[in-house]
């Protein structure tokens, strides 16, 4: 699991912005950050300089030891951590990339992890020209968004058991178009949250299975196998309905596993970076499984799905955006511009409460979807990099 | 089902802030101070100061040819072994000034990876850990391999076919960049055709091309998305003397009587769109015809050899034409045999497409084969993806009807894609790919 956030390390740390960087085209392509060296032992941390220029400033640590080690920058006040790598092995490198404020700073490394780590050292950014800076107090905000996040989540899992309740009642009792018409819509719940359902390990392939992942063998239970069941016009020939029994069984699992995922969500927390990665991997889940068809195969309703996925993905960007707008206003508003045209085509395919099915879709229309949810995909996967400091 | 991954598993809360994103406007952080002892100026990626300290396998793998310069690279420079060329259509509600933004980053990147360079501040692996790289990262390790950058300008970048000038640029548009007419036999598939923009990237390196067209479509989602590409593994033409002429599918020379770089008056006259022509933004640059030719290599491999060399009216080994001599032997037209037919055919290949018979015209060719899998027959989906350059596309155009009218070759190939492009000059340095056309 991953490790609580230290929102304390947040407070106070000056960001820098980057709305001073404007579009026109850099004479010299060649990178532009100040590159230092650390050469982490057991006992030493040797910085290549002790001072650079405030800005972009890249430290690649090396650890020669044979312990793995941390590279720490301290504020100065010696305690709050600015930036930090972790777990680099024995003989390997890897690079901490920061955005300092003129000011001073303390480096560090801790070989094996432990201590208050060796050969600590004063480090000075220097002041330049080019540089404006903000501070910000964003733990605030922070704490917010994950109250926010926990109950948006709890919200949807409420839905989804009571929509899941109303679905199996109809399939059980054989009114198949009841329960085709609640099918997609109660789903969108879970689309919604869909991240967060997946964490909890065995609970997803028990739902949301395709028929296409099965292993041979393996016993098909959730939603997709109702689904064929209930639109088994496209299924393979000698495709049997299924029984009665066959069909409580799948209600009744159904109905058990969804109040198991609810009990889960209760009293969850989220981290900042549980968030933004929840936002990136909800589009991901847009581009490779509702964009192309495969999520829906028999009732061809990719597109509830869809929708579910990119509002899951929104809510968790509008918790961030207040914080965003101060550390990068420009990615701010790239988010801004494409989770909106993103919007504008699926709102062109509404049809009453629900959408155009997908096989209705024409292939310029699927195409337009693929390239927007591309154009979103791009800037929406540096939100972890642009906030989780 | 879905690709099960933990939110937030495996992210370390507290690495980095982000680069600033938008690749020109990258590099405007000034550096005062970096004189600093032990300071570096960060340059990540950078493939050329590798491909040095190794030994190099070959001169076509350390040779590195400038992005920036009076003419586009990749048109007169050495034809290199690889190709990766892909046709870009400008995404609905992309404006005039991010069309501008996208053509200044694929300059900034083009010339970076050009000079094997990684794309981006931080390149492949040296960026904040929890950011997508800037660059893909297949090219680490790799020589430039003469990688060259070209780009082109489609007759809808100017006016949609509608009509609808969406850039501002529609009296910029050449009078000559208009769609290809049709040609007798042409089967064109409309994807695998035309496209706003256009991308060759030539390398003698297929990953390195790869590399170069794959990072260009990153940087330009949501401005402009892929409408076709096509790799291709072998140049069929030398476009200088110093290379040896190449074979296509069909297993002949091909563009033995090829313009050379090093007949500059040839090039001058044939190739480069002169200010005289017009329009001014495009003097300098030139015209780019790619034609995808399937070949039904099947039937012709059954092809008895005295027909192979009557079609094309060369001999298979060393490539002489038939009326005597060597490769590089101009053809005789008139010499006859028995009968008084002549050895060349009215029908050859070579005799159609020489500049004799077309006015003088010559096309600068810098195609490539290409075998895609095969079709739903069994069949190589191979051919030749053929590329020319030339000042005017009236110059493809007249060689092209005569082919295609009278050329015996025509029973073994069909053309099933067609593009036209404007190619803007060369970029100065500081400047970006067809600037003159936004001034």
């Amino acid at each position: 699991m991953p490790r609580a956030f230290r929102s304390a390390s947040l407070l106070g740390v000056a960001i820098v912005g980057a709305s001073v960087l404007s579009g026109c085209v850099a004479n010299d392509p060649a990178a532009t950050h100040a590159a230092l060296t650390v050469e982490s032992t057991e006992t030493s941390c040797a910085v290549s300089a002790n001072e650079a220029p405030a800005g972009n400033i890249r430290f690649t640590v090396t650890n020669s030891g044979e312990q793995v080690t941390e590279f720490y920058l301290l504020a100065d006040d010696g305690l709050r951590i600015v930036g930090e790598v972790e777990n680099i092995g024995p003989g390997l490198s890897r690079d901490l990339v920061v955005q300092l404020d003129a000011g001073s700073y303390f480096t560090a490394c801790k070989p094996g992890m432990t201590g208050d780590g060796v050969d600590r050292a004063e480090f000075t950014a220097t002041k330049t020209d080019a540089t404006a800076t903000v501070d910000v107090d964003v733990a605030a905000q922070i704490d917010t968004a994950n109250i926010n996040y926990a109950s948006y989540v709890s919200d949807q899992i409420d839905q989804l058991v009571t929509g899941t309740d109303a679905f199996a009642a109809a399939y059980v009792a054989g009114d198949d178009d009841t329960a085709r018409s609640l099918y997609a819509a109660t789903r969108m719940h879970w689309e919604r949250v869909e991240t967060i359902a997946e964490s909890f390990g065995d609970l997803d392939p028990k739902l949301d299975l395709r028929e296409a992942d099965l292993e041979e063998g393996q016993d098909w239970t959730g939603w997709h196998a109702i689904e064929k069941n209930l639109w088994p016009a496209e299924a393979e020939a000698g495709f049997q309905a299924y029984s009665a029994e066959k069909r409580s069984t799948l209600a009744d699992q159904l109905i058990g596993d969804t109040a198991t995922l609810d009990d889960n969500v209760q009293g969850l927390t989220f981290t900042l970076s549980q968030q933004t990665n929840g936002a990136i991997g909800l589009l991901d889940e847009v581009a490779t499984g509702k964009v192309t068809g495969e999520e829906e195969a028999w009732s061809h309703t990719d597109l509830w799905d869809f929708q579910g996925n990119v509002d899951g993905a929104k809510v968790l960007y509008d918790g961030v955006r207040s914080i965003l707008q101060e550390t990068d206003a420009d990615l701010a508003t790239s988010l801004d511009a494409e989770f909106a045209a993103l919007q504008k085509l699926l709102d062109a395919q509404r049809i009453g409460d629900g959408f155009t099915l997908y096989t209705d879709l024409t292939p310029a229309e699927i195409r337009a979807l693929a390239d927007q949810v591309n154009a979103l995909g791009e800037p929406l996967n540096h939100l972890t990099a642009a906030l989780v400091l | 089902m879905t690709r099960s991954v933990e939110p937030g598993a495996g992210v370390e809360p507290a690495t980095a802030v982000s680069p600033a994103h938008g690749l020109s406007r990258r590099g405007l952080l000034g550096l005062a101070g970096a004189s600093v002892a032990g300071i570096g100026l960060g340059v990540a990626g950078d493939r050329v100061a590798l491909a040095v300290a190794a030994t190099p396998e070959s001169a076509s793998a350390s040779a590195v040819y400038p992005f920036y310069g009076e003419h586009q690279a990749g048109i007169v420079t050495p034809a290199q072994d690889r190709l990766h060329f892909a046709a870009f259509d400008v995404s609905a509600g992309t404006t005039r000034a991010e069309l501008i933004e996208l053509l200044q980053d694929w300059t900034v990147a083009a010339a970076a990876m050009s000079a094997g360079q990684d794309i981006g501040e931080y390149g492949a692996v040296s960026g904040p850990y929890d950011a997508p790289p800037e660059d893909t990262g297949e090219a680490q390790g790799l020589p430039t391999a003469g990688l060259t950058i070209t780009f082109g300008f489609g007759p809808t970048l100017f006016e949609t076919v509608d009509g609808v000038d969406r850039f501002g640029i529609a009296s910029g548009r050449p009078a000559d960049l208009t769609p290809l007419p049709h040609f007798p036999g042409d089967d064109l598939d409309a994807g695998r055709s035309d496209g706003d923009l256009c991308i060759q990237a030539c390398s003698n390196d297929p990953q390195v091309a790869v590399h170069a067209i794959r990072n260009l479509s990153r940087i330009a989602f949501g401005r402009a998305a892929l409408r076709w590409s096509q790799l291709g593994f072998g140049r069929t033409s030398s476009t200088s003397t110093a290379q040896a002429t190449p074979r296509n599918l069909f297993g002949f020379k091909d563009g033995t009587a090829n313009i050379k770089a090093e007949e500059p008056d040839v090039v001058t006259e044939q190739v480069w769109v002169p200010a005289t022509d017009g329009p001014p933004w495009l003097a300098g640059g030139s015209y780019l015809v790619a034609r995808r030719i399937r070949m039904t290599i099947e039937t012709w491999d059954r092809t008895i050899l005295r027909e192979q060399e009557a079609v094309f009216g060369r001999t298979k080994g060393a490539g002489a034409p038939l009326s005597g001599g060597t490769e590089f032997s101009e053809p005789d037209f008139t010499l006859a045999g028995r009968e008084d037919e002549p050895l060349i055919g009215a029908a050859a290949h070579v005799r159609l497409a020489h500049p004799a018979q077309n006015d003088g015209t010559k096309l600068l060719r810098r195609g490539y084969n290409f075998v895609d899998g095969n079709d739903d027959l069994g069949r190589l989906e191979a051919g030749l993806f053929f590329i020319s350059f030339q000042r005017s596309p009236a110059q493809f155009t007249s060689v092209q009807l005569n082919l295609a009218k009278h050329d015996a070759l025509n029973e073994y190939i069909r053309h099933v894609g067609s593009a036209l492009f404007a190619v803007p000059a060369g970029a100065r340095t500081g400047s970006y790919i067809g600037a003159a056309l936004f001034a």
